[in-house]
């Protein structure tokens, strides 16, 4: 059934600073709402248990993308059709691209936000596995005061953050020197556009001379209550050649350490041996 | 404690004319625009941003107005199926298209369908089919089998001579 809009607010603080204040005065009372991708989904069919919120997407402080020897910054307001538009970030975060592409249609791509992405939690969103690989830190705002944390410490459960009720994603900066990782990026969903992933894979792996793995980065969704990086097949990976053994002993770590569920878009089963099967072929293809 | 349940004045303009608007700040645009202006063009499909039905350019962007709360509009400038042609004027060359290739059957689809077309040749006025197919990918279709509407994108690429 549709919400009693009456039961809802929508305010747009005049500032940041004004946002921030609010939220510190009566915490817990104000949420932030950036694109309405999915909070409008969830109003429209009475599902949206919180009430009161402040619209931000008119905050420039939380706009723009900012691009320094070291990083390169996001805000947490930057949508997927903004990361498909800027040629650096797609040349040097092609994860972050695909990801935009994938996700939605083009009027998803245009509302919804990389923030958005980031606090909605969803274990089955698709531009966190390409924050993971890259290694992504985040800047929580608040009126008192700022922190940056690292985004693969950040979802400690189910929709659980590591984020206070009077915090804001302000920003997402990315490490650059990417250069020389090699990256592979794979949505798996009923339909190429629109359809919430059954399961989503997106890595990165730089080799050695030698042909040994020196760095490898798997960030998964939907195969698990958030998403994931999966350090433990990582730690099986490093210093060995992505050979037929290598692969054999990653795919079976892999599918120990994600704990997919069964659910209305797929089942267990098929989710762990997708992921293994697209570990295999992102593996496979490192060589060529 | 807050002003829940009062409505709020938004100012924006749709189709070219300046409007207040007196709505509940979370009302979707698609239903200030269909039952406060009666612009009954825009449709509803999902209500909730699978179906591209409800279609309509909020600062030249395409967006899913059943996903928009209405507040967000303050200052912007929208335009649905009703303002696509200049009042008076030949039709667009996309909706001239979708009539001559017979772009569309019950017609729910198609406000939403020439939107996202007209959104596509103004960021890609030389799409390729590729192109083509990712501009309309949000908009389902249950009639047509989609390759009437897709020659009509087609035809109106080529009406402008510009497709690739």
């Amino acid at each position: 059934m549709r919400a009693y809009l009456p039961d809802y607010n929508l305010r747009a603080p005049r500032s940041l600073a004004d946002a921030l204040d609010l939220m510190a005065r009566e915490p817990g009372v104000w949420r932030a709402f950036a694109g309405g991708t999915d909070l409008m989904v969830l109003l429209e069919f009475g599902a949206l248990q919180h009430k009161n919120f402040l619209s931000i997407r008119h905050l420039p402080e939380l706009r723009g993308i900012e691009i320094t020897p070291e990083h390169v910054t996001l805000g947490a307001l930057t949508t997927y059709t903004h990361i498909q538009r800027d040629a650096d970030v797609r040349r040097e975060f092609p994860l972050l691209g695909a990801a935009g592409r994938e996700t939605g249609g083009i009027a998803i791509q245009n509302r919804g936000t990389l923030g958005g992405n980031v606090v909605n939690a969803s274990p089955a969103a698709d531009s966190p596995p390409a924050l993971l690989v890259y290694d992504a830190q985040l800047e929580l705002v608040s009126a008192s005061g700022a922190r940056w944390i690292d985004y693969r410490n950040f979802h400690t459960g189910y929709k659980q953050m590591d984020m206070r009720p009077d915090e804001l994603l302000r920003r997402i900066r990315l490490p650059r020197a990417t250069g020389d990782l090699k990256t592979y990026y794979r949505k798996v969903g009923t339909r190429k556009a629109q359809a919430i992933s059954k399961i989503c894979f997106a890595a990165g792996a730089r080799l050695a001379s030698d042909g040994r793995i020196k760095d490898a980065r798997l960030g998964l969704g939907s195969v698990a209550p958030t998403v994931l990086r999966c350090a433990r097949t990582e730690d099986v990976l490093r210093d060995r050649t992505p050979d037929e053994a290598t692969i054999k002993a990653a795919c079976a770590m892999l599918v120990e350490e994600i704990a997919p569920i069964d659910d209305m878009r797929s089942t267990a089963q098929y989710r762990a041996r997708v992921a293994a099967n697209l570990l295999a072929d992102f593996l496979v293809n490192l060589k060529k | 404690m807050t002003d829940s349940g009062l409505k709020v004045d938004v100012a924006c303009t749709v189709n070219g004319a300046r409007q207040t608007l007196r709505v509940h700040p979370l009302a979707r645009l698609l239903d200030v625009l269909r039952e406060d202006l009666g612009l009954t063009g825009t449709k509803e499909g999902c209500g909730e941003g699978e179906c591209g039905a409800c279609s309509v350019l909020v600062d030249g962007e395409l967006v899913n107005s059943c996903l928009v709360p209405v507040l967000q509009v303050e200052g912007a400038e929208i335009k649905t199926i009703e303002g696509v042609s200049a009042r008076g004027a030949e039709l667009h060359a996309v909706q001239q298209a979708f009539i001559e290739c017979g772009g569309a059957q019950c017609g729910i689809c198609t406000p939403g369908m020439v939107l996202a077309a007209v959104s596509l040749l103004a960021n890609i006025p030389q799409p390729t089919d590729a192109d083509i197919r990712n501009g309309l990918a949000g908009n389902l279709c249950r009639c047509t089998g989609y390759m009437k509407i897709f020659d009509a994108v087609v035809r109106a690429c080529e009406r402008a001579g510009v497709k690739a």
